[in-house]
Formats: C-alpha cells, structure tokens, sequence
C-alpha cells in the first residue's frame, strides 16, 4: 500500500514538475488529483479494507494527498511567475515614444515676468491696480506735471485717438494709474501696476511701439528716497539674485522730484567685462550697470493734482520696461519677435526657466 | 553734450586726484550721465612722433607720380647713430624746415595697419609720416600734417598730444531740466563743484543797463525780453580760424565753416549762449522782434521759403522778416564771403516759443535746443562780447563802443523754503542745515533767512529748473550724489493680495497655456481690410471702431475691436515660417468706438470734484479684456500608435471650456449663425443669469471665404469672448456637498428624436425629469440612419443614479428613468429607440 502511495506521489509530483504551461498543470491536476485520480479511487477503497486497516490506510492516503496538494501548489506558483514574466516581457513598450496628448502651450515671456514681478510686491502687502489703455490726456501728462509744450505730448511721440480735440491718448506710461488711484482710495498707497503702453515709436529689434511697463507708487506718511532704494534693491535681488547692486543716478521726470534712473550691476559679468574686450559682456554690453528703468519721489504737484497735502505725505513712484527685462535677464536679441507671435518664442520658457 | 576734459579743465581747476574716468563717474553721480569717452588716440598703438624735415629729394616715378624722399629730425627717436630718419612721402604739401608727425615702425595704426621699416622705391624708408585720415583723428586726405608753429613743436615729442588727440571727450546726455550743461561752462561749474576743485567763470561780465547807444534794437514781443546787439567793423573776410578753434569745434561735434561762424559757435558751446552774426551792411533801418502774422514769408538761410505762423517769433527790419528768432537766420542778412561790418545778436527767447516754432518748421538745431531748454539770460553780453573780442584778436576788427542793451535780465523767482531739514527727510539722509545751506550757496543759490521761519532762495539766472521746494530737494541730492542714500525697507500696511478678478484671469492664462495654448501679444491695430476680411456686416458691432488721429501706420489706423485680426495674421507668420499645427491665444483689451464726449481737462492746482473725476473717467472708450484662440493644422500629429487629429469646432469650443471652468462659471452652448464662423459649426457661448440668457462670445470652425481672405489653413478654427464679463458673472463661493457612501446604479436609454433638436436639450429634459437621484448623464453615442427613418436621430445616454442614504433598486432607477425619458418626450418629442 505504501509503496502504492509512494509512487503515486512521485508520478503526481513529477507530471506536475514536468508541467510548463498552466495549461498542462491543470491537465495533470486532473490526472492525478481528480475523482478519477489514483489517489482517490485509493481513497474510494478504503471502505474495502477491514475495519481495523481503515485507520492507517487512511491517514496514509491523507498524507500522500497533502503531498501531491503541496506540489501542486509549489509548481503552479513557480509557473505563475514564470507565466506573468512572459507576459510583461510581451507586454513590453518603446518608452521613448511621444507621450504627447495635447499640445505645448505656454505663456508669453512678458505674461510669465509679470507674475513673478507682482508677485514679490503683493508678497510685501502692495496691491496691484490696472487702469484703461486708451486713457484721458489729462490723466496721462496733466496730472502728472507734463507743461502742456512737453515734448512727449507732441504727435510724434504719443498716439492720439481721433480726434486730438477729444484728448484721449493711447497711455504712454502706466502712469495715469497713479493718479486714478490717488483720486479713488484712501492713504496709504502701495501699489503696482502692470500694463501695456504705446508710443509713436520705431518697430525694429531695439524698439516696440506697443511695449509693458511695471510701475510701483507708495504715498504714505514719511517716505523718502531711502524707502525707494530699499524697495528697488528688494526687487533686484528678488529678480537678478542677491548678490545683485542697483544704483540710483540723477535724472528728470515730470512726475518726480528728485528724479533718477536705475541701474542695476550686471548679474551675469558682475563688472568684469568693464575694460576688458577679451572678456566682452553681452547682457550690459560691457558697461557693468544695466539701465533698468526710472524713479523718483514723487512731485508734489503731482499729490497737489489728487488733493493729497503735501506737508503730511510723501510718495514714491518707479518704473521699468519689462520687454526689455525679458530681453536683458533671458538674452533675447529682437524685440519684434515680442509682438509676431511665432510659437517657438514663448515655448522656450518653460518651468523654473523663467 | 560733446565736451573735450581740456576745454572742461581750462575753466575748472580740479584736484590733483582726479582724472578722466573718476570726473566722469562724479559726472553721471550727479546727473549728467556719461555716455561714452571719446579717445581718438587710444586707437593708436605705439608712438608718433613730432619730427622736422631736415631736407627732401624729388624723385619722379615711372607712374608718373613723384615721391619725396626726405630726412626727417626726429631727436632721440633716430636710429642710433643717425642724426634723422630716412622716410618715403608721396605728399608734397611741406617745405623743409617743417614740422611734422611721424609714426615710428612698429607702431600700429587704426584698423590694424602695423608701420614697419620697409624697402621700397629704391630706398629703406623708416616710418611714416602722415595724413590726419590715417591717424584716425580726421577725414581729411589732402596732404600730410604740417605743424603750426605757433604750437611750438618740440621734436621727438608726442606728436598726438601736439594734435589734441590725447584729449578725451565727453560725450555727455545732458536731461531737459538741466540746459545749462550745454555748454563748457555750466559744466566746468559742476565739475569744479562736484571734486571740490574751483571754477573761473569766463562769462562773469553781468549785462549792463537798458541802453539804445548801438544798433537799434526794439522789443515787441514778450517771448524776447532781453536783446545784445554789439557792432564790430573792418573784420577780415578773409581771415582763417585758428587751428586750436578748429580742433575744439571738432572735438565737440561741430564742423568748421568760416571764421565769423565759427566763432559764434565756440561762443555758443563754451557759454551756452546761442549767437547770431548779421551782415551789418545788409540790414535796413531798426531790428524789431515782433511775432509774426498770418500768411508772412521768410526764406532762411537753408534757402527754404518758409510761410510763417503767428506764433513764430520773428527778427525783422524795415525790409520785413531777417530771421526765425533763435531757430535759424535769414538769407538776406546772411555774412558772406566780403562781409566785413558784423552785428552780433545775443537774445533770450522763452523756451517755449522757440520750441513749438522749430518743431512748426522742423528745425531742430544746436540754437534751437539751447534756447528750448533755456539760455542763462545773465550771459548774453558777456557771450556776444566775447565773439567780439575773438573777431578782433582772429580778424582785425574794432569793436564798437556802444552797445545795445534792449530789455533786462530775467528776475529768478524765489523760493520760500519751509525748513531746512527737507531735503534730508525726502532723501533720507542725515543732512545739517549748514551743510544744505552750503551746498545751495556753492551751487549759486542765494539763501536768505525768512523772517518768518525757513530760507528764501533765489537761484541763479542760469538755473530756471529751481522754481518748487523739491527742485532744491533734487540739487541738493544731486551734489551729494545718491549713491549717499542708506536703502530702507518701507513696511506697507497689510494688503488684500490679488484681486478675485486679478486671481481668475492669472487662473484662464495659466489654464489655457496647460491645456496646449500658446500666448501671443501681437500690435492690437487694425485696418478697414482686416475687418473687411473678416466679412463684417457693414452694421457689425465689430466696424464700430477707435480711430487713431497718428497711427504708426495709415494702413492700420484703428485699434482692435475684436482679437481675431492679431490672431490670425499670426497664423500668416508661423505657418509662413513652416510651423502649421497651431494653437494660439491672447488675451487683451478690445476697443469700442462710442465715447462719451471729449475727456475733461481740468485744473492740475488742486483735486477735481467727485463729479468731475467720474466724468474723467467715463471720457475712456469702453475697452473690455476679451481672450481669443486660433487653431489650424493638427491638435495633434501622428505618432506612432495614433493618427494625427486635425483641428476642429471641438477644440475652440474646449478652449472655452478651459476658460469657463478656470472661472468657475458654466457656459451654455447654442448653434448660432455669427460672422466670421462656419455658420452650421459656430457656438454662441452665454450664461443664463437669472433666467436671461447673456452672449459672452462665440466658438467654432471659420467661414471657407474668411480662411481664404486671410490665408489661413483650410478648416481653421477660433473661439472669442469677453473675459471681463465672464470673470463678472462667475459664481461666488461654491458649497462643497457631502458625498454619497452607496454604489451607483446605472441604466442607459436611446431616444430618438428629430435631427434638428440640439442634444443639450435632450440632455437637459432628461436631467429634470429624472430627479435628484440623478447624479450624472452623459450622451454617447449619435446614430442617424435608415434604421430610425428620415429626419431623425438617435441619442444614447447614460444614466447614472445614486442617493445619499441607502443603494438604490434596480426599481427605484427604472423608475426614474422612465421619468426622465417621459419628460424628454414632452419637451422633445422624443421616442424610445426600440
């Protein structure tokens, strides 16, 4: 009897080992543990033996069949992995296909400096305001200190809407929106504000009628110049790295009194092309500073206009082209690429790039 | 400004310390930015030499030229041994005994040419002596240099400083405010002031009294106040310019012409006073400075016939109009070659007057730019004195005795100044008021005390910019330059961050460029054309356009009513550059023709009225901030396991689903019939707010005319709508409402209802009928054939049914469906598809 079990067991364990499909698994399943297997036609005989017999007969029979189940169950797991292997590895993919489901879209350089711009200034509480682009003249130069002769006034500087009788201009600056804010909303006034601006200029790779400026104005109690610096240096070093310098230099605007322009130390040569054409800088043209835009405080007769008294508070006001900071801090040579919309020019900024 | 540091340091006696580049760092420190530094013999590497022909040999040449063969003294710099250098000279404009430059071998000239000691028309010739051109210091190619001995050459000197080539120039931008920096005295001021060195004023000579004892002089007009007239007699037309004043003319810009111009012109730029010399003899009768009348004529010296304004300031005699006041003389009183009896004018003219009449003619000049900026109207005599004087010591002439003084000097206005520790609080530096005092006093301020408190300061007569406190602010600032600033963090008061609107656009730009969208910013004009080519109705909303009275250009004189010119003439330039699959949007203003009325200009002296500010305010076009997308070609090529999908209505209506939902908002689609679209595939897009339904834009393909106006690519698509008024309309804060734990149940239906019925309302029939135990439906699947008969349509949907308390029966979700299907039925006709 036990050598009976015995090769039962070893002719069940081998068809299963020698099984290399699920398939032919299953088939020996059937063979040798089914109802017609011989294990259980032994199991069937049981009832045959004499009383006494059936005990050890059957526990026998048990232990064959727990072995037979065993190797069953080790062989079907072996063929399990064998088979899911010869799956995946049919299953396999050219990864580096295109995986694209729609196309590359992306924002226009301008778009993306803006934010980042506003950003650092509503980051220290300042609010962002945005005025008409086709604007009252009055709001454009009047109100802020432009002599009716100023040349910028004239025709060949500044895009009159038909007729010039109804003093409207397409907005030269984003100005006006200073002085819409300072006849709207109560002091203090810290705000910025983004836009587009025209001027009856050239359209070639230096110059964009139609270009954007950010423009900063705080009118609190106690401002001066030094509140300025610090702002602008908070801007720099938040644009340009900080390490970055600016400096302030005379200058003259209507709007502001004392005037000055901007400069910031160029973050790419830091100085080092200055006088030394075998190291030539391409971003400040080997001059060290950038001219980044103007500023000021603001001109009291500009307050005087919104009904501000100017014995109590003081302002500031700063400006800068941001086509220009674009080109400048990414290396863009033309500016007409700005405006022409090819699809190559906004795709090349894309995630931390900007 | 163009001013030689020679000319600068003639008048200012500065530091030892300081040298070019520190003076032009001070310079632009205070304001006056240097450009660039001219210096013409930084291009020459090596020496030059002065050297004397000790004598020369002509040698005529097989070419038919001849060339000197000389030897030239050239002192320590001969050969060892040798008493002179042996040099080969094709010119012949210099005798012996001559001095001359001598570029030593070895020296390199402008543009890389290396002199070497060469052999060459039978002799060894060893160095070069040369023309101004090859020294890069000139154009002229006439002969060689010849010293003036009145420079006294020394030989073997440096032969480029001789030629005032080692000056450097300053090349300075001179801002509006500060007209008295065009000219070497006002900045030899500065420079003096700004190092701390000491500046002599060569134009101290104050005007003296009204006197009528020289030519006569009478004042008409308001806008010239203060006229010089000085006579000189018997200057020699003949006489040359020296060649120091030639040197300096050059240095600053200018060219030299005769002596009697030249000379007004050195006066113009070291004093900053326009001159104007007339032939005395040419003049008839008193000069009158008058304004012109309508319809006068005056032909200027450019022999132009000029038709003149009544706003020109003119100069005139007895025989009419002489001259454009202070913008450009006439032809009649011109000095000519024989000229030899000289009027000279110095005149201050209002700023204003001169500006507008030579911007009238388009005169732009170095007279006219002075004057516009304002001249020091304390230096006209002094100036027309010292032209004179020049025209006495270069040309023999007597200056005359009596001079006209017609008019005075201007009276500055003066300023009460509050408080002395302004200008430390609005620069925010620590400032004494000694210290503000003294700088103002250097700057030739006169400060007095107010009795009342604070200072009095009056400026001086070549500084119309200090008028206001602040002007004083700045002066101050300026002269301890702004790099003394101490930067401070100003702390604004909390702020409210962006705008919801401010928000919800960034959240439409963002959306759109990740949903595959490319931002473009083009021009926003546009012609009667590009409307034209969009097939506008001739009462179109879109023609009602913003004409500019100067646009950049005629053939686009209107801004943009719509987006969708600029987005298509992009679609020109990419596909011209071969990139064909695109999707384009922008995202900017559009203008509205109808105003209000013309804008208000008002008082700039204190606040408008509330009223006023509103009327202000409506004065602007209506100009909403619309966004549009174009899209051509492919959304997507073929790859390697899919097909290319082209573009279609699909897309631009996606996009303004991109926008919808980035604004929260819903948008209700219906088929529409709008130009420029295909009118069987065009969505008008809208919201219903309270229960009216409101246009917000459209989306779908573009007419076949319009994509052949505009040569876009066949099945082009586009999608415009106004974004402010969508962002208007957005919800306010949704409620999120608690989630349903139990499974769904979902039950499908076709309906069969008549072609022309839209399947939103369909779509929504079902949604109202079936209930709150509705949580989703979706069509998919469209079928019309001969199954379901001419006409017809059917329309697959998927139901899906859920509640929040318990797991919905199959009975309870056929219930409500038949609930639904029944109501689809009474509002659509339509059938269950059996």
């Amino acid at each position: 009897m036990s050598t009976e079990l015995n090769r039962m067991v070893d002719e069940a364990t081998r068809a299963f080992t020698n099984a290399t499909t699920m398939k032919e698994l299953k088939l020996a399943k059937t063979t040798h543990v089914a109802e017609n297997s011989p294990v259980a036609l032994a199991n069937r005989s049981i009832a045959e033996l004499p009383k006494e017999d059936r005990k050890s007969a059957g526990q026998a029979i048990g232990a064959a069949r727990s072995q037979i189940s065993a190797a069953y169950a080790q062989r079907e797991a072996e063929l399990e992995v064998v088979e899911l292997e010869a799956r995946l590895a049919g299953e396999k993919v050219d990864v580096t296909l295109p995986a694209s489901l729609r196309p590359q879209g992306a924002l226009h350089p301008v778009t993306r400096l803006f934010y980042d711009l506003t950003d650092v200034f509503v980051a220290m509480g300042w609010e962002v305001m945005e005025g008409p682009e086709a604007e009252a003249e009055w709001l454009n130069f009047d109100a802020l200190n432009f002599t009716p002769d100023h040349p910028s006034r004239f025709m060949s500087d500044t895009l009159f809407v038909d007729p010039p009788e109804n003093h409207l201009v397409m907005r030269t600056h984003t100005s006006p929106v200073q002085m819409r804010t300072l006849l709207t909303r109560d002091l203090p006034v810290y705000i910025v504000v983004p836009g587009k601006t025209y001027r009856a200029d050239e359209y070639d790779a230096t110059h964009l009628p139609v270009f954007h400026q950010l423009e900063g104005l705080a009118v609190d109690k106690g401002l001066s110049m030094a509140d300025l610096k610090g702002t602008l240096d908070h801007l720099a070093r938040a644009m340009f790295g900080s390490e970055t310098r600016t400096r302030l230099r005379p200058h003259y605007f209507p709007f502001t009194e004392p005037s000055a322009e901007i400069d910031i130390d160029c973050f790419i040569c830091h100085g080092e092309s200055v006088g030394n054409p075998d190291q030539p800088c391409r971003t400040c043209k080997s001059e060290g500073w950038i001219e980044w835009g103007g500023c000021g405080v603001v001109n009291p007769r500009v307050l005087a206009a919104a009904g501000i008294d100017t014995n109590v508070y003081s302002g500031f006001a700063f400006g800068m082209g941001v086509d220009r900071t674009v080109m400048f801090r990414h290396g863009a040579s033309d500016l007409r690429d700005f405006a022409e919309g090819d699809v190559r020019f906004s795709r090349q900024l894309s995630g931390g790039s900007r | 400004m163009k001013a030689p540091y020679s000319w600068l340091i003639d008048h200012a006696q500065l530091p030892a310390e300081v040298n070019v580049p520190s003076l032009a760092e001070a310079f632009t420190q205070a304001g006056l930015l240097v450009e660039r530094i001219d210096d013409p013999a930084g291009a020459i590497k090596g020496p030059v030499v002065v050297g004397k022909v000790l004598d020369f040999v002509v040698e005529p040449q097989k070419n038919g030229k001849s060339i000197r063969w000389c030897h030239v003294d050239c002192g320590p710099h001969n050969p060892e041994g040798e008493s002179s250098r042996g040099v080969v000279c094709g010119a012949h404009n210099f005798e012996v005994g001559d001095y001359v430059p001598v570029v030593l071998p070895g020296t390199v000239l402008p543009g890389g040419f290396e002199i070497a000691t060469r052999k060459t028309y039978g002799h060894l010739s060893d160095g070069m002596i040369c023309a101004e051109d090859e020294l890069g210091l000139g154009d002229d190619h006439s002969g060689i240099i010849v010293f003036d001995p009145a420079l006294k050459p020394v030989i073997g000197s440096d032969a480029l400083e001789l030629l005032g080539a080692r000056e450097p120039v300053f090349d300075i931008d001179v801002t509006p405010d500060t007209g008295y920096c065009l000219s070497i005295r006002g900045l030899a001021r500065e420079a003096a002031q700004i190092t701390g060195g000491v500046f002599t004023d060569p134009y101290s000579q104050e005007v003296p009294q009204e006197s009528s004892a020289g030519y006569p002089v009478v004042l008409d007009s308001e806008d010239c106040p203060l006229f010089v007239a000085i006579s000189v007699s018997g200057v020699d037309p003949t006489a040359q310019t020296p060649p120091w004043m030639v040197r300096r003319l050059n240095q600053a810009g200018v060219r030299s012409i005769t002596l009697g111009v030249d000379v007004s012109n050195y006066v113009m730029i070291e004093s900053g006073q326009p001159i104007h010399n007339y032939d005395a003899s040419s003049l008839s009768g008193p000069i009158r400075v008058r304004k012109a009348k309508p319809g006068e004529k005056l032909t200027t010296l450019d022999h132009v016939d000029r038709v003149l304004s009544d706003e020109d300031l003119l100069i005139t005699d007895d025989s009419g109009p002489i001259g454009l006041a202070g913008v450009m003389g006439g032809l009649t009183t011109e000095l000519t070659e024989t000229s030899s009896d000289i009027l000279i004018e110095a005149a201050w003219f209002n700023p204003v007057s001169i500006g507008r009449t030579y911007r009238r003619h388009n005169l732009p000049s170095e007279a006219s730019r002075r004057f516009e900026r304002s001249v020091d109207s304390g230096v006209a005599y002094a100036a027309a004195m010292k032209v004179a004087e020049l025209l006495r010591d270069l040309a023999g002439g007597v200056i005359s005795e009596k001079v006209t003084v017609a008019g005075k000097v201007r009276v500055m206005p003066t300023c009460d100044f509050p408080d002395a520790s302004l200008p430390g609080r609005i620069l925010g530096v620590d400032l004494s008021e000694d210290h503000v005092v003294s700088i103002l006093e250097a700057s030739c301020v006169e400060v007095k005390k107010n009795p009342t408190g604070g200072l009095k300061l009056t400026p001086p007569t070549w500084r119309p910019d200090l008028v206001d406190t602040y002007d004083y602010v700045e002066e101050v600032g300026r002269k301890i330059g702004f790099s003394a600033i101490e930067a401070r963090m100003p702390s604004a008061p909390v702020g409210r961050g962006y705008t919801p609107t401010q928000k919800l656009r960034r959240s439409v730009l963002n959306a759109l460029a990740e949903a595959g969208f490319v931002e473009i910013i083009p021009l926003p004009f546009i012609s009667e054309v590009d409307l034209d080519r969009l097939n506008l109705p001739g009462d179109d909303a879109r023609r009602d356009v913003v004409r500019l009275a100067n646009p950049l250009s005629e053939e686009q004189p209107y801004l943009r009513s719509t987006l969708l010119p600029g987005l298509f003439a992009s679609v020109n330039r990419n596909t011209s550059r071969s990139i064909i699959d695109l999707a384009l949007f922008e995202c900017g203003l559009v203008f509205r023709g109808t105003q209000a009325g013309p804008a208000p200009m008002l008082d700039v002296s204190k606040r408008p009225t509330n009223k006023q500010v509103e009327n202000l305010f409506a004065s602007v076009p209506d100009q909403p901030r619309h966004v549009g997308v174009v899209l051509c070609g492919h959304w997507l090529p073929a790859s390697a396991d899919s097909g290319a999908e082209p573009v279609s209505w699909k897309h631009a209506v996606y996009a303004a689903e991109v926008v919808a939902q980035a604004v929260g908002a819903t948008l209700i689609r219906r088929s529409a019939s709008h130009t420029p679209w295909h009118p069987g595939r065009c969505a008008e897009l809208g919201v219903m707010v309270d229960g009216e339904w409101v246009n917000l834009g459209w989306a779908g393909e573009i007419h076949p005319t319009v994509v052949d106006n505009w040569g876009l690519p066949t099945g082009s698509c586009a999608m415009e709508l106004n974004l402010d008024l969508l962002m208007s309309l957005a919800p306010g804060v949704p409620e999120i409402t608690a989630l349903s734990k139990f499974p769904a149940t979902k039950q499908d239906v076709a309906l069969v209802v008549d072609d022309c019925i839209p399947s939103v309302e369909v779509t929504e029939a079902l949604r109202v009928g079936a209930g709150e135990l509705l949580e989703s439906i979706s069509l998919f699947d469209v079928y019309t054939g001969s199954q379901i008969g001419e006409g017809k349509k059917s329309l697959a949907f998927n139901l899906i049914f859920r509640a929040m308390d318990r797991t919905l029966t199959e009975d309870e979700a056929s219930t409500a469906r038949d609930a639904a299907v029944t109501a689809a039925t009474t509002r659509t006709g339509a059938v269950m598809r059996t």
